[in-house]
């Protein structure tokens, strides 16, 4: 599973953080970080985040 | 349910929302989706900012596509009835259509003014023609915008017309903008933040007259004060669109009122199986709240259309739902990120102020217990909040479905 998040729409509401925090952080500055390629076994939580995602950012590949 | 017939009222985000989940969870019946609006669902929360600055487009604010869903959407033709006993919804153009299910999602609209008011110049903020409006009336030379209210909406035009370059005149009923939703702390942030940008600021008033025949010219503050001004909002709070249900024999109090699983309510205070709600319309129970509650928030909108559509397909294992509420505010480009529910809290806890760097972080308690954090700038720490109100929601009991 791969994950793409289109930083030009980010616009860090944290959404993805709640559902799915072992693949979405926050960096000291507010922007989002992810892990591009997480354990299969997360995929639930992945998918729950891209559905609440305010703007609809992020991606799934695989 | 499953090859039922579900009718969804209300082409919103929860309407939308709803939708999808009743398809992923194997609903393969007729699914119809009714909008006041001539148009499929769109996203609310740009209208009172990126949109009136230009950053966002009706385009882009879209929330489709529906093709996939199979729906039959009937959009421009509000609902205008319901009959619970015949299970029947009535359109304004006289359609009746029968349901075996169905999901309420009709939202809020602007708290209505009471006096008279002028043809043009006075706008109000809930739909994409609403916001068309005030950006038509902000493009172009500056001018002066008076806003009524200083809730979420009122505060981030507010801050968007300044960005815009026009001058601005909030009016805020609390002691200051938000206090009530926020706190006294984070408000006060909030205030040096419109302060600083040149926002002249009334707390502890009311706009009680809108002055102008054709055009608005100005208020009247407090019965005493006139304030010429050239544009208007009317940002007063939100009201539930549940005129429609009057005479369904639904509860409506202040919204509709359902239980702990998103159902709705009779009039002896019974839930109906094959009635949930979702989003702004709805007032239900919380475990940390007094009382029943109402969160106009996108986040609420989204996962109690999820519950709801879940508990409709399967009565006889609903899920409670009891959200960690979650929502957020851009104003002046500082973020504001908030869990929980603020609004109940009976003491506030300031963890950082730093206004040279726009940061806040507060929690919030009632009883002693953590029941809402609010940030600016510090969003890492939002999470490690909603953990541990959703821990402490998972400690709370929920009440028996079948009350």
């Amino acid at each position: 599973m791969k994950i793409t998040v289109d930083m030009s729409l980010c616009e860090s509401h944290g959404q993805c953080v709640f559902a799915a925090p072992e693949v979405f952080s926050f960096d000291e500055d507010d922007h989002l970080v992810h892990d591009a390629e997480p354990d299969d076994a997360l995929r639930a939580k992945v998918v729950d985040a891209v559905a609440v995602c305010p703007v609809r950012a992020i991606g799934i590949e695989g | 349910m499953h090859g039922s017939r579900i009718v969804i009222v209300g082409a919103s985000l929860a309407g939308l929302r709803a939708a999808e989940a009743l398809r992923a969870a194997g609903h393969r019946g007729h699914l119809t989706l009714v909008g006041a609006e001539n148009r499929p669902p769109y996203d609310r929360p740009p209208l009172s900012k990126e949109f009136l600055t230009g950053e966002r487009t009706p385009e882009s604010i879209c929330l489709g596509p529906t093709a996939h869903l199979g729906l039959t959407e009937r959009y421009g033709h509000p609902a205008v009835h319901l009959d619970t006993a015949g299970r029947e919804v009535h359109l304004d153009d006289g359609s009746v259509l029968a349901y075996d299910g169905l999901v309420i999602a009709t939202g809020a609209g602007p708290r209505p003014w009471a006096g008279p008011l002028p043809a043009t110049g006075v706008h109000t903020m809930r739909t994409l023609e609403d916001a068309r409006a005030l950006k038509e009336a902000l493009t172009g030379a500056r001018r002066h915008l008076l806003v009524a209210g200083a809730g979420f909406i009122g505060c981030e035009v507010a801050s968007a017309a300044r960005g815009l370059g026009h001058d601005v005149t909030l009016v805020s009923g609390e002691p200051l903008p938000l206090s009530g939703a926020t706190g006294d702390e984070a408000a006060g942030f909030l205030t040096r933040l419109h302060h600083d940008a040149g926002v002249e600021i009334l707390t502890r008033s009311t706009v009680t007259a809108v002055h102008g025949r054709t055009r608005v010219t100005g208020v009247t503050v407090d019965n005493a004060t006139d304030i010429t001004t050239e544009t208007a909002l009317l940002a007063l709070g939100a009201r539930p669109h549940t005129d429609w249900l009057a005479g369904s024999g639904l509860r409506l109090e202040r919204g509709l009122l359902t239980d702990e699983y998103t159902r709705a309510l009779d009039a002896h205070g019974r839930p109906r199986p094959d009635i949930v709600a979702a989003g702004d319309i709805t007032r239900f129970p919380h475990p940390h709240a007094p009382g029943p509650i109402s969160l106009g928030h996108w986040s609420n909108a989204v996962e109690q259309a999820r519950c709801a559509a879940h508990n409709l397909l399967h009565p006889r294992r609903p899920t409670p739902y009891r959200p960690v509420a979650s929502f957020w505010s851009t104003q002046y480009g500082v973020r504001f990120r908030a869990v929980g529910l603020p609004r109940y809290a009976d003491h506030a806890e300031l963890r950082e102020l730093d206004h040279e760097k726009r940061r806040l972080e507060v929690a919030y308690y009632r009883r002693g217990h953590l029941v809402g954090a609010l940030t600016a700038g510090r969003a890492a720490r939002v999470t490690a909040y909603r953990s541990e109100l959703a821990r402490s929601l998972a400690g709370i009991a929920p009440l028996p479905a079948s009350s």
